[in-house]
């Protein structure tokens, strides 16, 4: 049967008909519906989020250890914090295979960077699958399952925004049954001490000659001749762009990049006049081709930023100027916090008290653009929270106004151990965990604080300010951000307190069903309203400035923040 | 056939290029489709390429390739210049939601029109926020413009019919029907 799947559906797709057991993530765009899908539609498959990506690759292998097979899946920043786990596990035993999707997104669609994940399959020295459609996909989940227990490996899947959220017809095949767990104890494989770690690092070695014998005669990788004057090894989507613009060239179709398959890539080279590497983001294959000695073009015309498209790589290879679209004189229509989000009253509350505010990753970073202008920093999952202890030790407590916010999701995913630090080495920073009962910039997924599992099951959720306390934070208090003066006077002591800090900001996220907010659109009396701009400045999407006064529009919510900031108290009631 | 949707997060653009998709997959071609809907809940822009053919490789329309554009508002029609060329048919909603800067009133809506007009000799307005309203369902725009859709592309309404029952739910199917319907004949202004 044929159907319509984006990427990350056929993902699902093809671990189902792997006979999949267990299948955990942590959310991350372009990554995300992978196990929305399999929670959704392959209920026999064990879906877990998990707190973190770490967490998730750690209880995936968990799982293979039985004899299962597991899939681990994540945003590329996310295999970072399973890169610890990741760099080990090549030297334990696999008995149920284990596949790790990394899904990268070239072009920063979503995300805090570009990096290339292709280099960590070659820096943990296991196998490397890359698909370049939905089909692929699917197809490719499935071969990696049989690799990872063929050659007793974990597989690493690689996919791009651009084959996770591009859709193309696909046909299915039969799932195959779950394989039984059984319990068997492996020791001198899975106990990685160093005299264990030692004995298997040559097991690494001669896998990866054998995956490179394997990859030579895959059909995995395979060569397309046509007109031999240009010859073109790709892999991902970059293959289809190359298709696209050189449809009468020859092709080097590389499925499994890494390793190298070097008998094919000479044979390849040896038949084809000029050669060109075509790849988004880094050299990856390029370095490897170059290294056998074999000339080569790529990333001379090729950019190393951003990601590729048709055009692009026709002007690369032709020596035509790289086109760029000309930056537009048009409003721009960037994504924005919702009307009534929760976020903006407690920023708002905190730059109102003259914060330094360390920031971190969630729809609250939005409240970085214009003109609510509230976050000073965001490096990655976590980081907030630490920025602010590092900056409130080189200033003397209570010097300076430093703030740290972390959403919900974000604090079970890395801020509960930098928490921990704020106490134990007495920072003072004041930490707003924006408790707004879910992830929201992903799509509104559970985590360890909501109570509710993928499934929608019940579960325990985790006592936010129990946990603080217990971290032994000496000032805590729950705030209702909607409450605006009672707010802004918990961040006023908070800071006062000179000491370490934690205010829970507590209201659900506006797309919820269970949001506080009444839905009512307000009103401002254009008699009373001085323009003074005050409400503007939370830069709500409802409030409209028309250059005198202002205006709330159709998409208000009634929170009612902007009425309790009015200076001259011209907002209110609504229908 | 090269088509390109675009317009503001929460206007139902992803339903309608899943409903293009599956048309034409029905009508027997290859098809792939690719857009961004990482933020797209939180009002940004948003685009999406549908690519039919008897193959297709890229899921990216090549610049100048974009055969049909439809825009279910006025600002986001005119940020894909690059993708069009002087034949594209250019369909747009007439339905302005305004951006942050002009909601701060920092600077006007632009009037997109002569942007257009610049790129293309085929632009339509269509009101379908209207006919949305009038059967009152703001949120059935996207199947109005589907409607509006069809009528450039050769397929038999009774496959659109076909698809659009099996996609959206019982309790919406009737009014999206309708609305599918109504596209079809909405009064398209040549500019
Ligand atoms: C390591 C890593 N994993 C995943 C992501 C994707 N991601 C960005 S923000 C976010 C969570 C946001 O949830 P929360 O902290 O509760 O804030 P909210 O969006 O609900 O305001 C996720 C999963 C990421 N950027 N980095």
């Amino acid at each position: 049967m044929k159907k319509i799947l984006s990427g990350n559906e056929a993902v699902a797709r093809g671990a189902f008909e792997a006979g999949v057991s267990f299948a955990a993530a942590y959310p991350g765009t372009p990554s995300t519906e992978i196990l929305e899908t399999i929670s959704e539609l392959y209920k026999d498959i064990h879906a877990e989020w998990a707190p973190n990506e770490k967490v998730a690759l750690e209880a995936a292998v968990g799982a293979s250890y039985t004899g299962a097979r597991a899939l681990a899946v994540m945003k590329h920043v996310g295999v970072n914090v399973a890169a610890d786990p990741l760099m080990t596990l090549p030297y334990t035993l696999v008995r149920g295979g284990i596949v790790l999707v990394s899904a990268d997104d070239p072009e920063l669609f979503s995300s805090q960077n570009e990096q290339d994940n292709r280099h960590y399959a070659r820096f943990a020295k296991i196998a490397l699958l890359e698909p370049s459609s939905s089909q692929e996909a699917k197809d490719f989940t499935v071969e990696a399952f049989k690799i990872s227990e063929e050659f007793g490996t974990p597989v690493m899947l690689r996919t791009t925004t651009r084959i996770s959220h591009s859709m193309g017809v696909v046909e299915l095949g039969e799932a195959s049954p779950m394989k039984a767990p059984t319990l068997e104890r492996h020791p001198a494989e899975w106990v990685m001490l160093p005299a264990n770690a030692r004995r298997r690092h040559p097991v690494i070695e001669e896998r990866i000659l054998a995956l490179k014998k394997f990859a030579e005669t895959t059909p995995l990788n395979r060569i397309e001749m046509s007109d031999a004057s240009l010859g073109i090894i790709a892999s991902g989507v970059a293959y289809q762009y190359a298709k696209e613009a050189f449809p009468n060239a020859s092709f080097l179709k590389l499925g499994m990049p890494y390793p190298l398959p070097e008998r094919l890539v000479r044979d390849f080279a040896s038949r084809v006049k000029d050669l060109w590497i075509i790849e988004e983001l880094d050299p990856f294959v390029e370095e490897m081709v170059k290294a056998l000695g074999i000339p080569c073009r790529g990333k001379e015309r090729v950019p190393l930023c951003g990601e590729l498209n048709p055009d692009i790589v026709k002007a690369a290879v032709l020596g035509l100027e790289i086109p760029r679209p000309a930056p537009q004189a048009l409003p721009p229509r960037p994504p924005s916090m919702c009307p009534g989000c929760p976020h903006r009253a407690m920023l708002y509350a905190l730059k109102r008290n003259k914060c330094f505010i360390a920031g971190d990753i969630g729809c609250y970073t939005l409240g970085f653009l214009p003109p609510l202008d509230a976050i000073d920093t965001c490096l990655c999952m976590g980081a907030g929270i630490n920025h602010a202890h590092g900056m409130s030790k080189v200033f003397g407590p209570g010097e300076q106004k430093i703030a740290a916010v972390i959403g919900d999701s974000t604090f079970f995913h890395s801020g509960i151990t930098g928490l921990a630090n704020l106490a134990y080495n007495s920072g003072c920073a004041l930490v707003v965990i924006l408790d707004n009962r879910t992830t929201a910039m992903t799509g509104s997924q559970n985590h360890p604080g909501t109570g509710v599992t993928i499934s929608g099951e019940k579960t325990t959720d985790i006592d936010l300010e129990s946990l603080v306390k217990a971290l032994g934070i000496p000032w805590v208090r729950t705030v209702n951000p909607y409450a605006v003066n009672e707010t802004r006077q918990a961040v006023k002591e908070a800071l006062d307190s000179k000491g370490p800090a934690v205010i829970i900001s507590r209201a659900p996220c506006v797309l919820l069903k269970t949001r506080a907010v009444p839905g009512t659109v307000l009103e401002v009396d254009p008699e009373t309203c001085t323009g003074c701009k005050v409400c503007i400045s939370l830069g709500c999407p409802a409030l409209e400035f028309d250059g005198e006064k202002a205006h709330i529009n159709g998409v208000c919510v009634g929170c009612n923040v902007c009425a309790e900031i009015c200076p001259a108290g011209a907002i209110g009631g609504g229908s | 056939m090269n088509v390109l949707m675009t317009g503001v997060g929460g206007q139902g653009i992803i339903l309608a290029s899943d409903i293009l998709s599956e048309v034409v997959m029905r009508a027997g071609f290859d098809v792939k489709k690719s857009e961004i809907h990482g933020m797209a809940q939180r009002g940004g822009s948003v685009m999406s390429h549908v690519r039919f053919a008897g193959e297709v490789a890229s899921p990216l329309i090549p610049y100048g390739c974009c055969d049909i554009l439809v825009s279910f508002e006025e600002l986001e029609a005119a940020r894909y210049p690059p993708y069009m060329n002087g034949g594209t048919t250019v369909i747009v909603n007439r339905f302005r939601l305004a951006p942050p800067s002009v909601i701060a009133g920092k600077e006007p809506y632009p009037d997109v029109v002569p942007i257009l007009k610049g790129c293309s000799g085929n632009v339509y307005l269509a009101d379908g926020t209207a006919v949305a309203q009038a059967l009152g369902e703001r949120r059935a725009l996207n199947l109005v413009l589907m409607g509006v859709l069809s009528k450039f592309i050769e397929i038999p309404e009774t496959l659109w019919a076909e698809v659009i029952a099996d996609m959206v739910p019982e309790r919406i199917r009737e009014v999206n029907l309708e609305a599918f319907k109504r596209g079809r004949t909405i009064d398209l202004v040549r500019t």
